[in-house]
């Protein structure tokens, strides 16, 4: 029986903590399309988010590129497919592992420091002032981070995915005796507009799952170092979970036959 | 003038508010001492609207706080916060000026500027930290430049709280004159949170002493010596024996 009640407690604290992530994300929406609009927090997003993230989305995506032409040509040999390398990575890269990976190195970065940065803001009462200032805190603090990770997160998954490609191009080329020419036209040749706009739509989606769990783990922090270190932990772990989820629901949407 | 009648809060099972009933004349200067965690903080909050009040009425020149205009009310407001509570990112000059640069108080950049130079001047700092961040001030000076902020705007009403914690006694001094200078000069309703009795006697024109959720006294600062009442002479002497339990 307290088995049974500790489950229930769980599950209904489960659905609690989706509804308050519902209405903050609405609440998110709502403040998006309504003025006042601080330009200058959004371009600092923007640097934050997009510019300052390249080296380790650019990394991230070189090495498995890299790492799944390696694998793609181990496999494929045991049937005599080795051919099949350039299209296998090109459509890994741009369908899944790009906007994954990319979303969740954005969790790691991104999220951690927005929940952080918030929840720190909270604790020193920066967000207090902010409200006795006349600044409505989601529109100052919330509103130009999920809007720029929305925006800028789709052009990182996309650059990842063409240096994604770029690192399979590299090692099969490099190592594995691929023609260069046969294996840029392989891959251009494979790749569909649907696969593209999945890439970029995964993208949007899952910055601005990012950009929210750090904004409303930020604000919703408890007191002290303690309250920030949970919030930052409890940041990246929704927002890591959501993107897997959101990248299942969403492959169903674009390829479900 | 600020009125509450019969304001509670509780959070969970802690009742910290049980019943507060203040009356802040314009114009004056009011202290709010008492113990820690007695709710005084929570009290200049559920003013400004940072706290919900689970019952009672907040009205400042009569009309109920819930039921103005949010930007309009809290333009008349300027709040000093014990630690400061400076943006970190921003330089100093735009913390001060903070509100002349957006919403409805809004100023073209350099005059903004200009005006945050003027108040940072105002409390003893010199031009030259407009440009320094936050992190590269001391605390003491960070205090002044949240003091600059609280003012920046020429606020009809201003709060402090704690604004001499954590300072040396002579930085707490300059802190005390600055406040009381500033008030009297800009006329201003002043609501000060302290448990420093130096800056109770150099700031207050009247002084309310919290305890256990109500108003235990209030009263002009010149009777706070010759009240009688228990509670504020423990307090004021800081004696550990007496009413107010020392183990909280």
């Amino acid at each position: 029986m307290k088995l049974l009640a500790a489950i229930g407690r769980a599950f209904l604290g489960l659905l609690a903590a989706i509804g308050r992530i519902a209405i903050f994300a609405g609440q998110t929406l709502g403040h998006i399309v309504r003025g006042p609009f601080y330009l200058r927090e959004l371009a600092i997003s923007f640097l934050n988010i997009g510019w300052l993230s390249l080296p380790v989305v650019g990394l991230t995506s070189l090495f498995t590129g890299a790492a799944l032409a390696l694998q793609i040509y181990a496999g494929s040999a045991r049937f005599s497919a080795e051919a099949v390398v350039p299209q296998i990575v090109a459509i890994g890269m741009v369908r899944e592992l790009g906007p994954v990976l990319v979303g969740l190195m954005i969790a790691a970065r991104v999220t951690s420091s927005i929940a952080a940065e918030i929840a720190t803001m909270k604790v020193t009462e920066q967000i207090d002032a902010l409200v006795t200032l006349s600044t409505h805190p989601m529109k100052y603090l919330t509103v130009p981070r999920v809007l720029a990770a929305t925006i800028v997160v789709p052009l990182l998954v996309a650059v990842g995915d063409i240096i994604g490609i770029f690192g399979g191009y590299a090692v099969a080329t490099g190592t594995l005796g691929f023609n260069p020419a046969a294996y840029i036209r392989n891959t251009l040749d494979f790749l569909e507009l649907k696969d593209v706009v999945s890439s970029l739509a995964k993208g949007a989606m899952f910055g601005f799952i990012a950009a929210l769990m750090g904004c409303y783990y930020g604000m919703n922090s408890g007191r002290g170092a303690q309250g920030v270190g949970s919030a930052t932990k409890g940041s990246v772990e929704a927002a890591a979970v959501l993107i897997l989820g959101a990248n299942f629901v969403l492959t169903g949407v674009f390829f479900s036959i | 003038m600020i009125e509450l009648i019969g304001v509670t809060k509780s959070f969970g099972n802690n009742h910290v508010l049980r019943g507060v009933d203040l009356t802040v004349d314009r114009g004056t200067s009011l202290v709010i001492i008492g113990g820690s965690g007695t709710g005084k903080s929570i009290t200049i909050k559920s003013v400004l609207g940072l706290v919900t009040p689970d019952a009672g009425k907040i009205t400042v020149d009569g009309q109920d706080v819930t039921q103005t205009d949010r930007d309009a009310f809290l333009a008349r407001f300027g709040m000093l916060f014990q630690g400061a509570a400076l943006f970190d990112s921003l330089p100093v000059w735009q913390n001060v000026a903070f509100r002349l640069l957006r919403g409805s108080l809004k100023r073209p950049k350099d005059e903004a500027r200009q005006i945050a130079i003027e108040k940072l001047r105002r409390v003893g700092l010199t031009p030259d930290v407009a440009d320094r961040l936050p992190a590269e001030l001391s605390g003491g000076m960070q205090k002044r430049v949240g003091l600059a902020r609280a003012i920046a705007a020429d606020p009809e009403i201003i709060f402090f709280d704690e604004p001499t914690t954590g300072l040396d006694p002579i930085m707490a001094g300059v802190i005390n004159d600055l406040i009381r200078e500033i008030v009297v000069e800009m006329g201003a309703t002043a609501i000060t949170i302290t448990h420093d009795m130096t800056s109770v006697r150099a700031i207050a024109d009247n002084v309310a002493m919290l305890h256990d959720g109500v108003i235990q006294w209030a009263g002009p600062v010149g009777d706070i010596d010759t009240s009688g009442d228990p509670y504020l002479d423990q307090f004021i002497h800081g004696r550990a024996i007496g009413p107010i339990e020392a183990v909280r």
